[in-house]
C-alpha cells in the first residue's frame, strides 16, 4: 500500500514551522516574485528565509517542495529559470512547474532535482502525464480538482508517475490552469502575474445592511450581514442569470476529502495536498493537524476509519465561505 | 504540557452594549496614542520587519473595535508610527471587529480569512495595503517570544 504524503502550503517561514510541526511530509511554497502562483503582497520566500525554511524541515525529516508555477512570459524567461537555479542551489527537494519550457531547462540542467508536474499545467489525462514524464522526467503530477475519484484512479492506473491530489482548500473552479475569468476582469491571471484576481483590483465596500465586493469595478457579489463571505473571484461571484441572481458557477467553499480518506488511500494516491498558501500559520498548523491525524486513521485501519466530529469541525470552520464540498471527486458525470 | 505553554483559549464573545455606548462617547486619543507607542515599540524590538514596514511609508490607518467603542488612528510617517487625533477623511485601510475577533486573531487561535469568511473581520479601504499588512502579521514570529517571556509569571502551569 502507498503511503500518501501530506503535502501542506507555506506563505512564510512561520507557516512552514507550523506545517512541520503538526505532521506535514512535505511543505511547498513559493518565491517573492511572479514565478509562482500566489504571488501576493507580503507573501513567500527570500533566499535567506527558504534557506532556513529548508534547515527547519530538513532537520525534522521533511521536504520542501518549491513551486514555480506560472507560465514563464515572453522576454522574461530568465525570471524563471533563475527561480529553478535558486531553487537548486539552496537543496529542495523538488520544484513544481506547469510550464514545459521551464520544466526542460530543469530537466537538463538539475537532471537530478525531482520535478513535479503542477496543476497549472492542467494534465487531467494519463496520457498528458505520461508525455511529462517521457520529455522531462516527472516524478510526480498534481491532478486538476475536475476529476471524480474513479478518473483519477485510472489516472493512476495508467501511468508510473506518483498522483497527487488536492485533499483540502479553496477550490479553482472547473477550468483549472487554463481560467481566463481572472483576467477577463482585469488582464491579470495566476499563469500571467502570479495572482488571481489581484488585490489591487478588489474593493470591498461596507454599508449599513450589506456589503458588496467588486473586482475592477464589476460588482462579483453583495452579501447580507450574516451571510458568509468567500474570495473575491468571478468564479465564487453571484450573478443574474435569465432573471435569477445565484451562484451561477460556484460557490464558495472549501474541498474536503475527510470523508473519502479511505478510498483515496486505496487507489494509491502518492501524496494530497493541502492549498492556501495565501493563509496564516494559524491555518496551516489548524489544518495540518486534523488531517494528519485523519490520514494516519485511514492509512492504518480503513474498515473501521470514521470522521471524528473535531476534525471535520475544525477544517469546516477555516473553510472558505464556512462551507465544505466533496468537489468534483462525488460527481456523477463521466 | 510538554513546554509548558499555555495560551489561554479566547472564545467569541460580544461586550454588552453599553459598553460601546460609553466607550463611544470617551475621547479616543489615547488610543491611538497608544497603539502607535505599541507598534513602535513592536519595530524597536525588531519583530516587524524593517523591509515590509517600508511598504506602509505615508499610509494611513484606522481599528475600530465595534463592541468597547473604541476607534485608534494612525499612520506610518519618516520610519514611525504616529498616533492621528483629528482624522480628516478616510483612512487607507480599516480594519473594524469585535474585541474577541481582535484577540483570536493576535493571539493565532484563528486565521484571519476564517474571521473575514464568517464576517467576523472587515477590511475596507485599499485592499493591497490590507493583504500586506495581513501577511506582514502572519509572517511574525512574536507569540514564542512574548509568550515564552510571560510565562514564568504570568503563565505558570
Amino acid at each position: 500500500m502507498v503511503k500518501p504524503q501530506l503535502v501542506c502550503p507555506a506563505g512564510s517561514l512561520a507557516a512552514l514551522k507550523a506545517a512541520v510541526d503538526n505532521g506535514a511530509d512535505d511543505v511547498y511554497l513559493g518565491f517573492r516574485n511572479d514565478t509562482n502562483a500566489r504571488n501576493f503582497a507580503g507573501l513567500n520566500f527570500d533566499d535567506k528565509s527558504l534557506a532556513e525554511g529548508i534547515r527547519y524541515a530538513h532537520q525534522r525529516g521533511r521536504k520542501v517542495l518549491a513551486a514555480i508555477n506560472t507560465y514563464a512570459q515572453a522576454g522574461r524567461f530568465a525570471d524563471w529559470t533563475r527561480s529553478v537555479d535558486t531553487a537548486a542551489k539552496l537543496g529542495i527537494d523538488a520544484v513544481i512547474i506547469a510550464d514545459p519550457g521551464v520544466l526542460d531547462y530543469a530537466a537538463q540542467t538539475y537532471p537530478d532535482m525531482r520535478r513535479h508536474l503542477s496543476v497549472q499545467a492542467s494534465a487531467t489525462s494519463y496520457e498528458a502525464v505520461n508525455f511529462c514524464r517521457e520529455k522531462f522526467g516527472i516524478q510526480r503530477a498534481v491532478l486538476p480538482r475536475v476529476l471524480t475519484l474513479a478518473q483519477v484512479e485510472n489516472v493512476i492506473r495508467n501511468t508510473e508517475v506518483d498522483i497527487e491530489v488536492f485533499g483540502f482548500g479553496s477550490l479553482c473552479v472547473m477550468n483549472e490552469g487554463r481560467c481566463w475569468l481572472s483576467s477577463y476582469a482585469t488582464g491579470e491571471s495566476p499563469n500571467t502575474v502570479g495572482a488571481c484576481s489581484p488585490a489591487k483590483y478588489v474593493q470591498w465596500e461596507k454599508k449599513p445592511n450589506e456589503m458588496d465586493v467588486r473586482l475592477n469595478g464589476i460588482l462579483i457579489d453583495r452579501y447580507a450581514n450574516d451571510e458568509n463571505a468567500g474570495y473575491p473571484t468571478i468564479c465564487k461571484g453571484r450573478f443574474e442569470v435569465e432573471g435569477e441572481t445565484y451562484y451561477a458557477m460556484e460557490e464558495p467553499a472549501s474541498l474536503n476529502v475527510l470523508e473519502m480518506l479511505p478510498e483515496i488511500v486505496r487507489i494509491g494516491v502518492a501524496a494530497i495536498k493541502v492549498e492556501g498558501r495565501q493563509r496564516s500559520p494559524t491555518y496551516v498548523a489548524q489544518v495540518t493537524r486534523n488531517l494528519r491525524q485523519a490520514l494516519d486513521a485511514a492509512i492504518a485501519s480503513p474498515q473501521s476509519y470514521k470522521v471524528k466530529p473535531v476534525w471535520a469541525a475544525e477544517l469546516g470552520k477555516v473553510a472558505e465561505g464556512s462551507q465544505i464540498t466533496l468537489g468534483a471527486y462525488n460527481r456523477p458525470w463521466r | 504540557m510538554a513546554n509548558g505553554l499555555i495560551i489561554p483559549t479566547i472564545p467569541p464573545f460580544t461586550l454588552p452594549s453599553l459598553v460601546a455606548r460609553l466607550g463611544a462617547r470617551l475621547p479616543q486619543w489615547p488610543h491611538s496614542l497608544n497603539l502607535a507607542l505599541a507598534m513602535n515599540a513592536a519595530k524597536k524590538l525588531g519583530v516587524l520587519p524593517e523591509e515590509s514596514l517600508q511598504e506602509l511609508e505615508g499610509r494611513s490607518f484606522r481599528v475600530t473595535v465595534l463592541d468597547t467603542g473604541m476607534v485608534a488612528d494612525f499612520t506610518y510617517n519618516a520610519g514611525a508610527f504616529r498616533p492621528v487625533f483629528v482624522p480628516t477623511g478616510k483612512p487607507d485601510l480599516h480594519f473594524t471587529a469585535r474585541l474577541s475577533a481582535f484577540l483570536q486573531m493576535v493571539s493565532r487561535q484563528e486565521d484571519p480569512d476564517t474571521l473575514f469568511f464568517n464576517r467576523s473581520l472587515s477590511i475596507e479601504g485599499d485592499t493591497e495595503l490590507g493583504l500586506r499588512v495581513k501577511n506582514m502579521l502572519d509572517a511574525l514570529e512574536w507569540p514564542q517570544v512574548s509568550w515564552q517571556g510571560m510565562r514564568p509569571t504570568l503563565l505558570k502551569t
